[in-house]
């Protein structure tokens, strides 16, 4: 019983944590600007597609990777997973957290878009540093 | 206490483990914040040498020796009471500005003191092995009051409205880790029979905070600001 209690216990912080957590990593990203390129084969400026989310991951995994965000963009992937999840399940009922989570999946698609800028500029110093004598 | 061994593929998760390690302790210096959170630095550098210790004692006593096991496990129940510490240090954080620092540290002692007592009491029926069985316990025990304290900081996180990004991102890492290890053991205590595989899922947990905690000194600024109260999650 008790750790029947304590598994609804942890895996309901661990929502509230991850959530929370994942909601940090888009707030750090929201203020960065995208870098020309990305907006010109993204087509994002300052306000991203939810719907966009796929594609800019598609474009994202052309580019050499990066251990550095590994992790932060499987756990943005693990949260616009959940969000979706969201939206077709209980946001039915519910139109406001419908919105809110199309908003919170725009966020996901804007930070993406910010790990692509950067892996360009990542790929960009590779190429520099292998075109040196 | 069962006799579980790590494969290579642990062997190789720990090595992943501790390079992080390294690296969350390079990024603080390097953000000039080590001072600041010496109690995580110190914890992150506890269990980066423990790393070396079991590797130093599975390589001379094998897999299946008793000094690995027992090691393996009063190291892992060291490591909880610091992390403990650690946990505490950030709500010093917090608490400083209300000058509430001497109560948190005194709430934080009664806490540990109880929670040894509670893990006594548990386990005094044990005719054998009764220390052994007490750190097991005590571990247990800590990862829960440990999540519990860390959903109390986020709450004083959202009502004091704490900005620094660097601490928020401290906490609530803190705050899936303590919650993934929470529910891995009342896993295991529920279904025993997958309790094998939650056993190696430990390692994999084990590297998160490390990585996140990287991710938190190379990347967020010392001085960057946040609203906490954006990152409730909430529908608005």
């Amino acid at each position: 019983m008790m750790a029947a209690i304590i598994l609804v216990c942890s895996l309901g912080s661990l929502l509230l944590f991850l959530g929370s957590y994942c909601r940090s990593l888009i707030a750090s990203a929201a203020n960065e600007r995208l870098p020309l390129e990305v907006e010109e084969i993204t087509g994002i400026t300052r306000v991203a597609s939810p719907e966009d989310f796929s594609r800019v991951v598609q474009l994202l995994h052309l580019c050499p990777d990066r251990p550095e965000d590994r992790g932060q963009l499987r756990a943005i992937g693990v949260y616009y997973g959940v969000l979706g999840f969201l939206r077709s399940t209980i946001a039915k009922v519910a139109p406001s957290l419908k919105s809110w989570a199309d908003r919170e999946r725009a966020q996901c698609t804007y930070f993406v878009a910010v790990a692509l800028g950067r892996r360009i500029a990542f790929s960009r110093d590779l190429l520099a540093q292998q075109m040196l004598p | 206490m069962g006799s579980y061994v790590p494969g290579p593929l642990q062997i190789f998760v720990s090595c992943v483990c501790f390079v992080f390690e390294v690296v969350v302790v390079v990024c603080a210096f390097r953000a000039k914040v080590l001072r600041r959170y010496l109690p995580l630095i110190l914890y992150v550098t506890a269990s980066a040498v423990i790393d070396i210790l079991r590797y130093r004692i599975l390589y001379s006593c094998g897999f299946t020796s008793q000094e690995y096991i027992y090691f393996y496990y009063y190291s892992d129940a060291l490591l909880t009471v610091v992390l403990y510490l650690a946990l505490i240090s950030l709500f010093v954080h917090v608490f400083k500005e209300l000058n509430a620092e001497k109560y948190v540290i005194f709430g934080a002692c009664l806490l540990l003191a109880g929670t040894a007592l509670f893990s006594y009491l548990v386990i005094q029926q044990s005719s054998s092995m009764l220390v052994t069985h007490f750190v097991v316990e005590l571990s247990q025990n800590l990862y829960f009051v440990g999540l519990v304290l860390t959903y109390v900081l986020w709450g004083a996180i959202l009502k004091l409205r704490e900005t620094r990004a660097q601490l928020v991102q401290l906490v609530l890492s803190l705050g899936i880790y303590f919650s993934l290890l929470a529910a891995n053991y009342a896993i295991r205590n529920l279904y025993p029979p997958v309790s094998s595989i939650a056993i190696d899922l430990l390692q994999f947990l084990g590297c998160f905070l490390p990585i996140a905690w990287s991710y938190a000194f190379y990347r967020v600024p010392k001085d960057a600001r946040l609203e906490p109260a954006t990152l409730a999650v909430h529908a608005r």
